[in-house]
């Protein structure tokens, strides 16, 4: 009698498969988009840690920089060097006498040519009067022309066709490098690809977290403390919880328009400050660090509790020197999730005007300053083909530091479990 | 309440040469003969209710000073919660009332001007489930004279640890991992440790609430011996469901029987020659 | 003094106050009385009393700046100006930054420049009074807080009660958040129904904000109207649910049920690191990567999709939004008892058909409320709309085509300079209550289905 009506149960047998088969497809369609997706960025942004750079043997000529001896720091701070740079290049160049000409082969540096003259006078001002052989950023363009970001021909080519000579001609005499991009990762924005970075972005990141945690982890355990030991079951208890819910799910752009109105227009806080960026996140984060350290508290063994009001502690006692140093752990992984996600938060911070464009690293967290998302979103607004690269390695930054934060999370978290064992 | 302040800080507690009151080697009076009993804490017609259930009905008993008071009775008769309406743990149900009077040293310990820490550090408890704090031994047996202030200093505070934990029988063991963490100790060795911890602050009253029905008999061997040693200077009010053992610890039985006191005498009276009919049928074991 | 100084002198004072409280009290100690608290809740005492009173200081100084300098140095440029009402907001903000140095005063009228040297001498004079009563403060409170300690004083008493006080007040803290949120958007919503009326915000089908309106126009209803955002912002939460639904429900499924252990310790951190993605990150994708395969792919069957569509924003929003319904649902599945599971298979049912037919009926209400916080989530997500759908309010149907939602709207109207009481501005408020009212109904329908169907389990 089991195995009577066999193609019914066939029947049945198989759309079971395709059940399955759906739910497998399901987890492999999330994972290749995850895959695909974290392809598409690595493979966009590992080039930006890289630039190409041109070897100019460079006459440190006294008379073109426009400074008087002595030749101290702030003496040349304020000097100009763009015609040491250029003569470099015309000289590589001796056919090129056309100004239109020269025009284009100038744009074959990046106006941060300049700079790394300047710097390197600093560093030796008695090379006044020398000539030295100097590695300069190539400009964006031809940066990304040698990653193979823009084409060399077709429709919207960049280029004329004697840039082109010139450029395979420094790559013949092996005039052009590609070198590891510090500037990247330390430097400031710039309004050239070739040049920006996101050292400014990151600090202001860095304020923004600090001045949040410093607000939202001391308030949220309180909160969270009072809620779970010293609340009674009335309504006011009630109408908090209600309102720690809520203010958890509400989007991120109302946090923005509250700290817009209240913290920019009727504090009179300072604009596009780590300052506010991080009052704002405060507010978004708390939720998250008062659910955690309940959730924590709960697990802590009554047991233990019990023993200390035993021996005469007041409940004060009990909960500041029992209940919260062994729901700390727990209280942490809940802190360090809830900063990861206010290190990723965009809009806010958009709204409170984060998007300075700096080109210093802000000093406090009363400097103007971008903040790390803020930026990844700037340069993806921009028209401009290098700054793809910038953006899609800026993302790599940010999900770097994603990482290794979750990770402690993780990692705390099962410590504290293997001690419970 | 004044009372308790006054125990705390009055002249009896130091040394004619001003010396803070010196637990570390304080010399404990040596204990009366029993005849000369007084009276350490009395109830005086006790009702406890939860809510609208009545628990514990007009209890009055006596206990009597250095002495082990033994409450024995079938379970969920009311022991542990009379118990605990000893130092005022039922203040933490909500639903919990009491009526009639409690006191400790003819003072009411319910009177609205007693402070309730105090009155724990004077009447100390240990539980039936041992339950160490997650710190080492040391800090464990350390927290209460740190709260309430016993130690000036650190090598005061070892003093009295080590005095504590060598009272317990339990120094030997653990004298070199004190700075271990209680938890890895073995049940026995867990309980005593809570007995450490809660003599350290040198109570008057220690409450146990069946403290060995988590232990393997040679834990509870020890445990009991360790009440004999106590009882010279402590006053000790154990809840047990094990006859045998109130026989052997106790000098004085009280026995619950569904939320009422049935009888209260001496362990030898009531074991031998119990009165009422409801203590004879328990003894002769017709119910448990 | 600046704030850094401020700052200094506060921290100075309180740990000198808590350091000498400590030592007074720790003297009967050392006489062998013992005090009735310990020494640490008699300095925590001196240090809260000399501390509060600073603080309390500080805060009246934050409110002077509004309260008193504003009005009275915008009245001042008024009067110099010859004008009859006092100076706005912008000229206000203005004079601070010329004061500040941040600005250059060289192209200011004459008015301004008297009103920025009033405005300073005024900040200069509230700052020497503050900071005299910033220290008088510390000092009267650390010299009652000092003298009160005595060896019955019931420090330890004190203390507690107040940090039960600081408890309290920062959970009221979440109460005060969501009040001021409420309150700010009703407000600027309300002036905003000055400029436009409520009914031609609400259901207005022309939305542009560029064109700034006369003092004399009465709003048309051609340049306020909400609905093509409220259509956008359904279109894209649409086509999301469509991604994110089957794909979470089947992957919850598939890992409650199904799952090889193995399995499950890779498929579930691969979901937390989607839900992990910032926005930002997913904007950047959808922008760069799927929106031109969209383009391709619908010119390849004779459709045009414009550069930045509904539909590449809500499939990007539909894989962010996965994870969020995978785990919900996962949990409400884990929580229809076995005996149901059981009673199924034990009557010869296959797997699927436990789930589909008894499993998934049970857990339906749980999955609906999960359905229901994911939309709400949905609506509120910005930066992907933003940087993949475009800023042109479209009424259409046509996932091919771009449109723009209300949060893309609120950012970009809010995004640089711009005058705080213009209609544009306060257009953002009044699609910010819209939206908060939206999520917040959502959210407590899901809250209520939830709660009913645990309910029916416990």
């Amino acid at each position: 009698m089991i195995h009577s009506n066999r193609t019914r149960v066939r029947k049945r047998q198989r759309a079971e498969q395709r059940f399955r088969a759906y739910g497998v497809l399901s987890l492999l369609a999330a994972g290749s988009v995850l895959v695909f997706l974290m392809y598409t960025i690595v493979a966009s942004g590992y080039s930006a840690f890289y630039r190409a750079t041109v070897l100019l043997d460079v006459q440190l000529d006294a008379g073109h920089i426009d400074v008087n001896p002595p030749f101290t720091r702030e003496a040349l701070l304020q000097g100009r060097y763009s015609s040491l740079v250029k003569s470099a290049l015309y000289a590589q160049f001796p056919g090129v006498t056309d100004r239109r000409e020269r025009r284009d082969l100038a744009r074959l540096l990046s106006p941060g040519a300049e700079l790394v003259v300047r710097d390197y006078l600093i560093a030796h001002p008695d090379g006044i009067g020398d000539k030295v052989t100097l590695e300069v950023p190539m400009s964006s363009d031809f940066d990304q022309l040698y990653k193979q970001h823009l084409p060399r021909s077709g429709e919207h080519i960049r280029f004329t066709a004697e840039q082109l000579q010139w450029y395979d001609r420094l790559l013949e005499e092996g005039r052009i490098h590609y070198r590891f991009n510090p500037q990247f990762l330390f430097g400031g924005d710039s309004r050239y690809p070739e040049l920006a970075g996101i050292g400014g972005a990151i600090a202001g990141s860095f304020y923004a977290l600090l001045v949040c945690f410093l607000l939202a982890f001391p308030l949220g355990i309180a909160a969270a403390t009072y809620l779970e030991e010293f609340a009674g079951d009335t309504r006011l208890t009630r109408i908090i919880e209600a309102n720690i819910n809520n203010l958890a799910a509400v989007p991120s752009v109302i946090f923005g328009l509250l700290g817009l109105a209240i913290f920019l227009n009727v504090f009179g806080l300072p604009r596009s400050t780590p300052l506010v960026g991080g009052m704002v996140l405060s507010l978004m984060t708390l939720p998250t660090i008062i659910i955690a350290t309940r959730a924590s508290i709960r697990s802590v063994s009554p047991g233990v509790r019990m023993a200390a009001l035993g021996m005469g502690a007041s409940r004060m006692q009990v909960v500041l020197h029992h209940v919260l140093p062994i729901a700390m752990p727990g209280t942490l992984t809940g802190t360090i999730i809830g900063l990861a996600q206010a290190l990723g938060e965009t809009a806010p911070l958009l709204m409170i005007g984060m998007v300075a464009f700096i080109a210093n690293t802000p000093a406090t967290p009363l400097d103007a300053s971008a903040a790390l998302p803020v930026q990844i979103f700037l340069w993806a607004e921009s028209a401009e083909r290098g700054f793809v690269e910038k953006t899609a390695a800026a993302i790599m930054v940010i999900m770097a530091f994603l990482i290794v934060m979750n990770l402690l999370a993780v990692i705390i978290r099962s410590r504290t479990q293997t001690k419970v064992e | 309440m004044r009372n308790f302040m006054e125990n705390l800080i009055t002249a009896d507690d130091f040394a004619a040469d001003s010396e803070f009151p010196d637990y570390a080697h304080e010399e404990l009076e040596p204990a009366p003969s029993p005849a000369a009993a007084d009276v350490k804490m009395a109830a005086q017609g006790v009702n406890v209710y939860y809510g609208e259930k009545q628990a514990l009905d007009a209890i009055s008993i006596d206990i009597h000073s250095r002495q082990i008071t033994a409450l024995i009775g079938p379970s969920g008769c009311g022991k542990t919660t009379f118990l605990r309406c000893l130092n005022r743990m039922n203040d933490l149900v909500e639903s919990c009332r009491i009526t009639g009077t409690i006191t400790l040293d003819s003072e009411d310990i319910y009177s609205p001007d007693v402070d309730v820490v105090s009155l724990r550090a004077q009447v100390g408890m240990v539980f039936q489930k041992p339950n160490p704090f997650p710190k080492s031994v040391f800090e464990n047996v350390a927290y209460g004279p740190r709260i309430h202030g016993f130690a000036r200093h650190q090598d005061e505070l070892e003093e009295i640890v080590v005095r504590s934990l060598n009272k317990a029988g339990l120094f030997d063991e653990v004298k070199d991992r004190l700075h271990d963490t209680a938890t890895g100790l073995s049940g026995g060795q867990q309980q005593r440790l809570c007995i450490a911890r809660a003599i350290a602050i040198n109570p008057d009253v220690l409450l146990m609430d069946e403290p060995c029905s988590a232990l393997d008999p040679i834990a509870t061997a020890r445990i009991e011996d360790l009440m004999w040693e106590l009882k010279e200077n402590f006053t000790i009010i154990i809840v047990t469901h094990s006859m045998q053992q109130a026989s052997r610890v106790s000098q004085r039985t009280g026995f619950f029987h569904m939320g009422v006191l049935a009888e209260v005498g001496t362990t030898e009276q009531i074991f031998q020659n119990p009165t009422d009919p409801r203590t004879r049928d328990y003894i002769t074991g017709r119910f448990g | 003094m600046t704030s850094l100084q401020l700052l200094f002198v506060f921290l100075l004072l309180t740990i000198s106050a808590a350091f000498l409280g400590w030592r007074r009290a720790s003297v009967p100690v050392m006489q062998g009385k013992r005090p009735r608290s310990r020494a640490v809740y008699h300095g925590s005492y001196t240090a809260l009393w000399c501390a509060m009173p600073m603080i309390a200081v500080a805060l009246a100084w934050l409110l002077v700046e509004p309260c008193i300098i504003r009005p009275a140095v915008l009245h001042t440029l008024g009067a110099a100006a010859g004008q009859q009402a006092g100076g706005n907001a912008f000229q206000y903000m203005e004079i601070r930054n010329i004061a500040a140095g941040v600005l250059s005063g060289v192209n200011a009228s004459e008015a301004t420049r008297f009103a920025v040297e009033y405005y300073k001498s005024l900040a200069d004079s509230a700052s020497m009074i503050f900071s005299a009563l910033f220290l008088v403060a510390g000092g009267l409170g650390f010299y009652r807080g000092y003298n009160r300690i005595a060896t019955d004083f019931p420090a330890r008493e004190q203390v507690e009660k107040f940090v039960h006080l600081f408890l309290l007040a920062s959970s009221t803290l979440a109460i005060l958040v969501t009040l001021s949120i409420v309150l700010t958007l009703l407000l600027e919503t309300l002036q905003f129904f000055r400029h436009v009326p409520m009914l031609d915000f609400l259901f207005g089908l022309k939305w542009s904000p560029q064109i700034a309106i006369r003092a004399d126009q009465v709003g048309s209803s051609g340049a306020f109207g909400a609905i093509p955002l409220f259509t956008g912002t359904l279109l894209i939460a649409l086509v999301a649910m469509l991604v994110a639904v089957p794909v979470g429900l089947f992957s919850a499924i598939y890992l409650a049920e199904y799952a090889h252990p193995s399995v499950r310790s890779i498929a579930k951190p691969m979901l937390e690191i989607l839900a992990g993605i910032p926005t930002v990150v997913y904007g950047f994708f959808a922008a760069i990567t799927v929106a031109p395969l969209i383009v391709d792919a619908s010119a390849a069957i004779g459709l045009s999709a414009s550069s930045e569509s509904a539909l590449a924003a809500g499939l990007v929003m539909g894989v962010m939004i996965i994870p969020f319904i995978s785990s919900l649902s996962d949990d409400v599945i884990n929580a229809v008892p076995t005996s149901l599971r059981f009673g199924s298979l034990a009557m010869g049912a296959t797997r699927s058909e436990t789930i589909r037919k008894v499993l998934l009926p049970a857990a339906l209400p749980g999955i609906m409320g999960a359905v229901l916080l994911a939309v709400s989530r949905a609506i509120g997500e910005t930066m992907i709309v933003v940087m993949a759908a475009g800023l042109a309010a479209n009424l259409t149907a046509n996932p091919l085509e771009s449109v723009t939602t209300v949060t893309a709207q609120i950012v970009t109207i809010l995004v640089g300079d711009q005058e705080f009481d213009s209609p544009k501005t306060l257009a953002a408020f009044a699609l910010g209550l819209t939206l908060f009212c939206v999520t917040l109904t959502l959210n407590f329908i899901a809250l209520k289905i939830v709660r009913h169907y645990e309910e029916r389990y416990d």
